[in-house]
């Protein structure tokens, strides 16, 4: 399992990058292992709000759908449409195949360092 | 509790992502992945676990008789090693389970069912026995390896002589030799792709999968779990019981009627098929053409009317686009007719196809 030290992390498995006044968001190396191969990608539109918590997006593998966890509150201001034709670069790349950023961010949850989220999963694999 | 394939071991030694589908661990993928597995078996070859798959030896004097009573196709004038595929019906003409009936010998046949159904079907074939048929659930000696691909041939040729190797499809041979292990060999598949199954004692299992592996290698073999089986099989749209069939739905309307003999004498729900006249529903192929995956258990609608629901449905790899079968009220949309598909509240359309999806060109 890949982890970047410069990133932050959910609890389910989302990374978070602080990029200016926006956050950038993405599923962890951890994540796109456990889903396989990605066939699909639904994301939010530009301008729609995301809550706290809340899932805001979801990728479908071969085998099923899981929904991501939108780690602030916020409006969606970029969508990575690459990801719309080729969902594969997320199990390729998973930290450069970002999903969405969000601007105008009032909430966000407690976030991990990739220490702490390397330990999570360890511990939720026991 | 769920129980191990003999090839257990070898799974979690290879990588395998081992999940509980039908009262076992078996792998629905390995480190590969369900895309790369589908593709080596659409383009070379894959090597699959089936043993949870039951089979059960129908044995006697009136076997043939019995069989003919229990299940809808027509067993006569088959030869030793033959094939067939057949629906076994309950009373009201629904589907018991789908399975595969070997004659092994005049009086002797092996019947392969699904896993999940195994215990249903055996107690049904035993409350079904004629005279002194014995039915016997040998599922638990028996491993099954399926070798499957435009390359599977080839590699087995390698670890077996000419007289163990099949010539045609739904053929088996028993008594044959693989790796020099006797085993029963048979041309069949769940993938839309030439190849065979291999049954073998459970023992044997694991020195099989190993040698095959080994051998099949510089043809491109790989290991394949359970989500490439359901994946090529969608593609070849193979009907899987309790997605396109289950005891509600009759075989005619899951498009099964090549293997429902009418014209027989009898046979288990005969007379219920006969009484509901032509199929409610009828089985029909959907390419999405909207975005999206449609999966099973979804609304189909037409012109914004319900018209039927959709039984399996994925991604298909190899053919590059998400499809799905359903069944529908007969007559209710036809080839290149548009629908829609109700995807966790989104509309998703898609096109009435032809099935099967995929078929290899001959």
């Amino acid at each position: 399992m890949e982890l970047r030290d410069e990133l932050k992390y959910t609890a389910s498995h989302e990374w978070v990058k602080e990029e200016g006044d926006q956050v950038v968001i993405g599923l962890t190396d951890y994540a796109q292992s456990e889903l396989g191969d990605l066939v699909f990608v639904n994301l939010p539109q530009e301008g729609d709000e995301v809550t706290k918590g809340e899932a805001f997006a979801d990728v479908e593998s071969v085998k099923a759908v899981s929904d991501v966890y939108s780690p602030v509150t916020g409006v969606v201001s970029e969508i990575n449409e690459e990801l719309m034709d080729a969902p594969e670069m997320i199990n390729e790349s998973p930290y450069d195949a970002w999903l969405v950023k969000v601007s105008q961010v009032t909430e966000t949850e407690d976030l991990m360092s990739a220490e702490e989220y390397g330990e999570s999963v360890e511990k939720e694999n026991e | 509790m769920e129980l191990k394939t003999p090839l257990y071991d070898a799974h979690v030694r290879a990588g395998g992502k081992m999940v509980p589908f039908a009262g076992y661990l078996l792998p629905v993928q390995y480190a590969s992945g369900v895309i790369r597995e589908h593709m080596a078996v659409r383009r070379a070859a894959g090597l699959f676990d089936v043993s949870h798959m039951g089979e059960v030896i129908c044995e006697g004097e009136r076997a043939l008789e019995n069989l003919q009573l229990l299940l809808t196709n027509d067993f006569s004038g088959m030869a030793d090693g033959q094939a067939r595929y057949s629906p076994m019906c309950n009373d009201r003409g629904g589907t018991v389970d789908d399975l595969i009936v070997y004659r092994e010998r005049e009086n002797r046949y092996l019947i392969v069912v699904n896993a999940a159904n195994r215990e249903k079907d055996y107690r049904w074939m035993k409350d079904h026995a004629l005279g002194d048929t014995v039915f016997t659930d040998v599922s638990d000696d028996y491993a099954q390896i399926a070798l499957q691909g435009p390359k599977a041939i080839d590699i087995l040729a390698k670890i077996a002589g000419e007289e163990s190797i099949p010539k045609k499809y739904y053929h088996g041979v028993f008594g044959a030799e693989a790796a020099g292990i006797p085993c029963m060999i048979s041309r069949t598949g769940y993938t839309g792709e030439p190849g065979v199954e291999i049954y073998l004692a459970a023992e044997k299992a694991e020195e099989m999968w190993e040698t095959l592996l080994e051998k099949g290698k510089e043809e491109g073999l790989i290991p394949c779990g359970l989500g490439a089986r359901d994946t090529l099989r969608m593609e070849a749209a193979m009907p899987l019981y309790g997605h396109e069939m289950d005891e509600d739905i009759t075989p005619l309307e899951t498009g099964l009627a090549f293997a429902v003999k009418m014209g027989k004498e009898d046979f288990i729900g005969k007379k219920a098929l006969e009484e509901k006249g032509e199929p409610r529903l009828m089985r029909v192929g959907m390419k999405a053409t909207g975005r999206g995956i449609i999966r099973e258990s979804q609304e189909v609608y037409r012109d914004g009317r319900l018209i039927g629901r959709t039984t399996s449905g994925t991604h298909c790899p190899y053919l590059g686009y998400p499809a799905a079968m359903a069944l529908i009220e007969t007559g209710a949309a036809k080839t290149g007719d548009k629908v829609e598909a109700d995807v966790r509240g989104r509309r998703v359309e898609a096109e009435i196809v032809p099935l099967p999806f995929y078929s290899r060109k001959k």
